[in-house]
This record gives C-alpha cells, structure tokens and sequence, in this order.
C-alpha cells in the first residue's frame, strides 16, 4: 500500500462515494430550489388534492393540492441550512469546551469536566423546549439546542480522546525528539483525535436532521411559511391509512439523509486512519 | 568528573510524585564515548530516571538534583530550551516500538521529523535523509519501507525505526530505555548487535536501561544498579556475577542465570 491523500481513500469506498454523492446532492438541490422549484411549494389547489405521481406531480400532491416534490425539493435548504450550522456551533463548542478541558491549568482542567457533566445531563430536546418557550419556536432555536446538545458530547469525547493521546508512547517519543508544545498538539494529538471527532460531528449533523424534523412536528421547529421534511411528515401522517404513499416521500428524504451522514462519517474516519485502511484491504482481499 | 568535562553527570536526582519519592539521591556519570547500564526490578525508577533526565518526567512529578550535559545545567531549563536539546544532543530509544510510533505517520515521517526540526531540513530533503537512515538501521528496501506505516513493519523493523529516530541528528548521548524489551529472543540479539555498532561508529555516550543482566552484559560493562529509587550496588557486570553483594543484584544475577541457561 502507498500513500494515498484521505480524499482519495474515500472515493475507494463505496459506502462513501454514495453517502458523499447524496449529501452534495442535497447541498445542490439547496441551492437550485431557492431560485427554482417545478411548482411553488405552498400554492395550494383543492382540486388537484392527493394526486398520484405523473409527470407533473412527481411524488403526487398532499391534501390541499400542493406539489410535494416541490415542497420536499425546497425543504432540502432547511436540511442543508441547519445541518451545516448546527455542525458548525457544535464544533465550536465540543471542539472550545475539549480544549478548555485537556490543554489548561489543573483549576480550568477539572472545572470544565464538571460543568460538561452537567450540560451532558440536559437532553438535546429538553435545551429546544427551554429555548422555545422563551423565544418562540423557529430553526434558530433548532440549530443552537443541537449545536449546545452536541457540542457537549463532542467536547466529553472528544477530551477524554485528547487526554489518552496526550499520554501514548508516541507523544513521549515526539517529545523526546524535540517536538514543541504545538507540533506535540497540532501533528500528533489532534491528527489522532480527529476520527472520533468527525464520527461524533456526523453524528451532530444527522441528529440535527432528526431534531429539525423531530421539532417541526412538534411545533418547536420551522415555522409554517418555512418548507421543512418534518412539517410535511406531520401534515401527511394523519391520512397515512387512506393515502401510504405520500409518506414515503419526507419519510425516505429524512432516513436517508441520516443514514448518509452516518456512513459519511464512518467512511471519513477509515479514510484517515491507515490501520483501518489496511484491515479494509485484507477484507477485500478476503472477499 | 569536574563540572567542564565531556559527557552526562547526574548528581542527586531525586523524583517525587504525589508526595511519594520514586528515585532517590541518584547519581552517575558517563564521559563521552562511554556506556553505562542502568539495571533494576520493574517499579525500581528506571524509566522516571532517564526520562527527567530531558526534562520528560511527568507533569505533577518533582524533579530535584542537577543534570549535567557537557557542564550545562538541563534540571531547570525551559521547555523551549529542552525541545533544542531532546533529538539534537541526546537521543532516546523506547521500550514499546510500536506504541513509541505515530500511527498516521509513514516511517519516513518519522523519521525526518528531528531533522526538519533541528537542522531545518525541507519535507524532501528529511525524506531523503530519512532513506539514508533506514538504510543504516538496516531496513530492508529503505525507499519503499519509509512510506510503510508503522503497523505494517514487524516488531524488530518497528525497533530499527526507533533507533533511526533516536539517531537522526547524531546526538552525543543515547539514552535506551529498555530496547529489546518488547522482542523476541533472536530480534533482541540482533538489535542489540545493531546498537553496538552504530554507538561505536558514532562515538556516542550511551545508558542502557534494562531489568535483563544477560542483555545488558552484552552492551556495556558498567552497570548501576537501582532498586526501590535508590542506587544499591556499582561495578561491572564481570564483577557483579562474581559476587553481587545486595540481594536485589543477586536476584537479577540469578535470573540472568536461568534465562541463559535456558537459552544454550
Ligand atoms: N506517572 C506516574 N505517576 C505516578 N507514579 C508513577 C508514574 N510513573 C511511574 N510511577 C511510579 O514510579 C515508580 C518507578 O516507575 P518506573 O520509572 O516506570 O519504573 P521502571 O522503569 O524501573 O519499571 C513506580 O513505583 C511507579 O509506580
Ligand atoms: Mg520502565
């Protein structure tokens, strides 16, 4: 085996190509459906009501006549919108409390394993309840219960993850070559995090899709004026005995949306770490 | 040995951790081109005497006692200063060669790292040192071993690497921390072989650190003994198997013994 760069491993996993292939996918129908979309997205028309797919229709139309590949395509901005941010502010947190408890003072250190035990307690769910009961509900409030949530699962991960590395032989070893404090973080512990950091952030990512579509539905999420998968899975699940069909729609746009940032992430993590690559060989030799 | 002379002197070294004293008032010279062995029980501080002898003891570990390189001072110094010290002056060798390597790193990674570090060297120019070195540790095939990752080499070509680290910069002083450990019986001559030559070809100072009085007699005749923290015994490996006078000595005497009779 040679080197190869992490991008390239990826695109020798099948699993990866396809997840990576959707999720650009998504990120493209974003941007396409905020200029375009066949039908706009709210008109309603109660004589085309339930309509199967046709040509026209796609996946058919809901129970007030909208055109629900319309819908679901413009919906895929608020999936792309909030997964992205939620990413991001959990990164900022897990990645700022991680640091906060491994690299600081012994006082800083230990404060900031407390005070992560504490938030860990607070559900993801329970954090978007608080905060829409005071500001009302809307993505925002998805977005920041997410990236907090998270970002406190990424920071307890990742810091006990950062303290083992801290004490491996190869740390030491790198010291003892004459490695600095920085090279010591930035070549040898961080590279050595990142796995568990980029499965813990595709899992925030897919768990902020579920909680968007989870809140929607509740009421806590996207307002009514904003297409969201989880509204038209609520507006459609209450005829789901008389027309099935429709359902699948938001319902197969949300599953596979997760399950793709879940394999993504897996997929990643054994790009960058070459002892999983080789295992991978040998399996494939094996097959 | 007067404070000017070439080579490590230690003096009183003392570690204490959570309040507990793990080395004790240890002191040792070794002048340059010399070897010393320093032997002892597992627990007795070998490890925690030659990592704070670079300043690498442990964060809440208190390190007292003086520390001498060529007449400077180490105990004491910034971690600034260390770093140009650690790989440049004194090269340290591992016990576990596998955990002592960055998994994500190529050999040759590695071992360039000192180099770009302490002689500036450019990514393709530590590279190709790096091939040179793998060579003289006796890699077989060094242009395509140092693309190799470390899982992918076998526990002697893994020690190899250490030692091509430990010696990329030419340091003055080598400090081994129970090399052959980890190996088999058949690696561990070999790579006590290869230690040999290339301390003798470099005319570098050496301490070997070992519990193993059967591999240290094949290294250096001056040995130090260590046990719970303290140096109990001094002489020459000659000498001790001729009567060791501390019991702790006599056991690993004994235990050398055994393990050569039942290697012949
Ligand atoms: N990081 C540490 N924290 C607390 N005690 C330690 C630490 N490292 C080593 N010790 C203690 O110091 C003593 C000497 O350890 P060490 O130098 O590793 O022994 P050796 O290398 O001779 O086997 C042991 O009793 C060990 O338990
Ligand atoms: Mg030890």
């Amino acid at each position: 085996m040679t080197k190869h760069s992490w991008a390239q491993e990826l695109l020798r996993r099948p699993a990866g190509v396809a997840a990576a292939a959707w999720i650009v996918l998504l990120v493209v129908a974003a941007v396409v459906s905020s200029v375009w979309t066949p039908h706009d997205p709210f008109d309603t028309d109660p004589y085309s009501a339930w309509q199967t797919p046709s040509l026209n229709h796609l996946f058919g139309t809901d129970g007030i006549g909208r055109d629900i590949f319309s819908y679901v395509f413009a919906a895929t901005r608020t999936t792309v919108v909030v997964a992205a941010l939620a990413g991001v502010l959990a990164s900022l947190v897990g990645i700022g409390l991680a640091a906060l408890g491994s690299l600081t003072a012994r006082w800083v250190r230990e404060s900031t394993a407390v005070l992560i035990d504490i938030l860990i307690a607070f559900p993801t769910i329970l954090i978007a309840m608080l905060l829409s009961s005071i500001l009302g509900g809307s993505l925002g409030v998805v977005i920041t219960a997410v990236g907090i949530g998270y970002g406190v699962n990424i920071a307890r991960v990742s810091r006990g993850e950062i303290r083992r590395v801290g004490r491996t032989d190869y740390v030491l070893a790198a010291r003892a070559s004459g490695v600095g404090s920085a090279g010591v973080l930035g070549r040898h512990i961080l590279p050595n995090v990142a796995p568990v950091f980029v499965v813990q952030l595709s899992l925030a990512m897919a768990t902020s899709i579920l909680a968007e579509a989870g809140l929607s539905y509740l009421g806590y999420g996207a307002s009514a004026s904003t297409a969201s998968w989880g509204r038209l899975l609520n507006d459609l699940q209450v005829y789901i005995a008389i027309h099935p069909g429709s359902v699948v729609w938001p319902g197969a746009a949300i599953t596979l949306t997760v399950l793709a940032f879940n394999l993504l992430g897996d997929a990643l993590r054994d790009a960058t770490d070459p002892r999983l690559r080789a295992r991978r060989a040998t399996s494939e030799a094996i097959a | 040995m007067s404070p000017e002379a070439a080579g490590l002197e230690v003096s009183g070294l003392s570690i204490d951790i959570g309040g507990r004293r793990v080395v004790d008032d240890l002191s040792f010279s070794v002048a340059t081109g010399e070897r010393l062995g320093l032997i002892g029980e597992s627990g007795s501080g070998k490890s925690l005497s030659i990592l704070s002898l670079v300043g690498l003891a442990p964060a809440d570990a208190v390190v007292a006692g003086s520390v001498r390189l060529d007449g400077r001072e180490l105990v004491g110094l910034s971690e600034r200063e260390l770093a140009r010290v650690r790989g440049r002056q004194i090269g340290m060798v591992f016990q576990d060669p596998l955990a002592a390597l960055n998994p994500l790193h190529t050999i040759g990674r590695q071992i360039g790292e000192p180099l770009r570090l302490h002689e500036g060297l450019s990514r393709r120019d530590a590279l190709e040192r790096a091939v040179d070195a793998a060579a003289e540790v006796g890699l077989p095939d060094p242009a395509q071993i140092t693309r190799l990752y470390p899982h992918q080499l076998s526990g002697g070509q893994r020690q190899r690497v250490g030692i091509a680290i430990a010696l990329a910069c030419r340091p003055a002083l080598i400090l081994a921390d129970e090399p052959t450990t980890a190996l088999d019986v058949t690696t561990q001559a070999a790579i006590l072989d290869l230690f040999q030559r290339l301390v003798d070809e470099r005319g570098a100072s050496l301490v070997f650190v070992t519990h193993d009085l059967a591999v240290l007699a094949r290294i250096t005749s001056d040995v130090v003994v260590l046990s719970h923290g303290r140096a109990v015994e001094r002489g020459t490996v000659d000498g001790i198997l001729r009567g060791a006078e501390h019991p702790v000595t006599q056991g690993l005497v004994a235990a050398a013994r055994a393990t050569t009779w039942r290697a012949s």
